[in-house]
């Protein structure tokens, strides 16, 4: 085989502009599938409750997709995977937003004291609603130059919420199932292997003195 | 016979060749969407449907169309269903259902009657006279849809059957067969599903045992052959693909019941007071509309069922 990992190493600046290109773009087929799907009929007799599965799939995916980046550079020893990580991110909040924007428009029609008591009421909502503020922060500091502002220490620590909001995700999803929890427990699994990778990681960089890769901030 | 000359063909039967012209333009946009493929597809399911239509159905009027309703389609009934044995998305029993045998059929009535018997499946088709009923039909998950139902009151079963004093409530016990049902796999609810209701709420005019919807016979995936639809229930309560009717002196416990005490009762009326422990029933999304409409005491059938639960706490027996 011509190709080998190795090459991955050091690919070069444009190679990496061109994979983040990519996963934007890949990243927007769930969108478009939603808006071509709307006329055309595929998203079924309740497009709506499709709607807000698919972007709430879709912000969970995310997550997941932004929280294997930092242990797949380990593993694959591929540091540029880290200037996947915003977009990554990013992306996720994107949906995220759609999902909140299709529940209070289309499953709650802007009523403000509705929207307000339903997340107080419902276990699933509240938790749901907790995850999608913990996720402004983030995508608010996402930026070079705030993270300049902050300094890699302040901008880490805010960004280890992304570990919470994981948790939350998933008992969002778990809470909001009928009976069957295949999903959820899918997700949970996911996560509980990505967040224990760090801890067991974190644990042996302790021992050893080394500095911790959990979570950095972007390098470009 | 009557072999017409060309001198019959009426000058409108006349294609143009503009229009002739116009229709190729129209089938070269048609084929391009790859909608042609489609076609001997369609042709065949509108034989199948004409084929599929049953016989000597009558609407009853005193059920017809609500005033301000307006029917569902038949698609959307066909393509969005929970029927767990078939899988717990609603678009799995559409693809999956197709598995189901629904000839041979019969139905077991027993227990506490006086002439128990094993129905044949065509022989319940032919038990009462076949009724189409127009009814709201209302899930749990808070979504409904208006539906022409075929069938006939339960009532003309049960009359049947003769139920001893002590039945006091009927269960209904649905196929739970491994080998035509994919979602039986899956541990979801304790198989088989079953249902049940109070004798008074079996004995109902509005509780129909039935055998098709939109003038035909029940597709596989809405619980063909046979099912209950009682439709100031939540939906789940009427079992679908029924094997067993059973008179009993207590109440059952039903699948959802045993799945989740705390979020599905037993009566499961429509009550838009009473909220599911995680969703509020107060309103619901009639499929086809955007907008969500507020949901009916009773599911809009309060006038004939309530005076059932006189003196009921329906906050406690939801
Ligand atoms: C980070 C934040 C969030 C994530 C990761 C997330 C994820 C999900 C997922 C995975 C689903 C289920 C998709 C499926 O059934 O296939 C879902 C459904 C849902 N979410 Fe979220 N969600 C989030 C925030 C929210 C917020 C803020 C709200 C509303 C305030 C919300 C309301 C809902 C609703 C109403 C459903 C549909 C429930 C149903 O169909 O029964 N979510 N979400």
């Amino acid at each position: 085989m011509a190709i080998h990992l190795n090459n991955f190493r050091s690919p070069s600046a444009t190679f990496v502009q061109r994979v983040k290109w990519l996963l934007i773009v890949l990243g927007m087929m769930p969108l478009l599938r939603l808006i071509a799907g709307f006329p055309l009929g595929w998203l079924g007799a309740n497009p709506i409750e499709f709607i807000t599965r698919s972007t709430g799939t879709w912000t969970i995916v995310g997550i997941a997709v932004t929280l294997s980046i930092t242990p797949l550079r380990k593993l694959l020893n591929w540091p540029w995977l880290i200037r996947l990580r915003r977009a990554a991110g990013l992306l996720a909040f994107f949906y995220a937003s759609l999902h909140f924007t299709t529940y209070i428009w289309f499953d709650r029609f802007f009523d403000v004291d509705d929207i307000i008591k339903d997340i107080i009421k419902r276990p699933f909502i509240t938790v749901g609603f907790a995850a999608f503020v913990l996720l402004i922060p983030l995508a608010a500091t996402s930026k070079n130059s705030i993270i300049k502002k902050l300094g890699a220490k302040r901008w880490q620590r805010i960004h280890y919420l992304i570990y919470l909001i994981a948790i939350l995700a998933v008992i969002h999803y778990w809470w909001l199932v009928k009976k069957d929890l295949t999903q959820p427990i899918i997700y949970a699994v996911v996560f509980a292997v990505l967040l224990g990778v760090r801890l067991i990681w974190k644990l042996r960089s302790v021992s050893s003195e080394k500095p911790p890769l959990v979570a950095k901030p972007p390098s470009d | 016979m009557l072999i017409r000359r060309s001198t019959d063909i009426l000058p409108s039967e006349i294609t143009t060749e503009s229009q002739y012209n116009s229709r190729r333009d129209w089938l070269k946009a048609a084929g391009a969407m790859g909608l042609i493929a489609g076609l001997p597809a369609l042709s065949a399911r509108d034989a199948q449907a004409q084929a599929g239509k049953l016989a000597g159905v009558k609407p009853n009027a005193a059920y017809g169309l609500p005033d301000g309703e307006k029917l569902n389609k038949f698609d959307e009934l066909k393509n969005y269903c929970n029927f767990y044995e078939f899988g717990t998305d609603k678009t799995d029993p559409p693809a999956n259902a197709k598995s189901l045998k629904t000839r041979p059929w019969t139905v077991a009535v027993e227990g506490e009657v006086l002439k128990p018997k094993v129905f044949d499946i065509d022989e319940l088709f032919k038990l009462a006279p076949l009724e189409e009923r127009i009814y709201r039909f209302r899930c749990v998950e808070a979504w409904s849809m208006v539906v022409p139902w075929v069938g006939f009151p339960l009532s003309a079963l049960i009359n049947a059957v003769q139920p001893k004093g002590n039945a006091k409530f009927v269960e209904f016990v649905t196929l739970a067969d491994k080998a035509q049902m994919p979602g039986l796999r899956a541990g979801v609810l304790d198989w088989p599903y079953t249902e049940g209701l109070r004798m008074d709420e079996a004995m109902h005019p509005l509780t129909l045992l039935t055998l098709g919807a939109f003038g035909e016979a029940l597709p596989n995936q809405n619980g063909a052959p046979i099912r209950m639809t009682i439709p100031w229930k939540y939906g789940f309560k009427g079992g679908k693909s029924i094997v067993k009717i059973r008179f009993v002196e207590k109440e059952p416990r039903t699948a959802w019941v045993k799945a989740g005490p705390s979020e599905y009762g037993f009566y499961s009326n429509v009550n838009p007071t009473v909220d599911h422990a995680r969703w509020t029933q107060a309103t619901e999304r009639r499929l086809g509309e955007f907008g969500k409409r507020k949901s009916l005491m009773f599911n809009g059938y309060t006038d004939q069922v309530a005076s059932m639960y006189t003196g009921m706490d329906l906050k406690k027996f939801f």
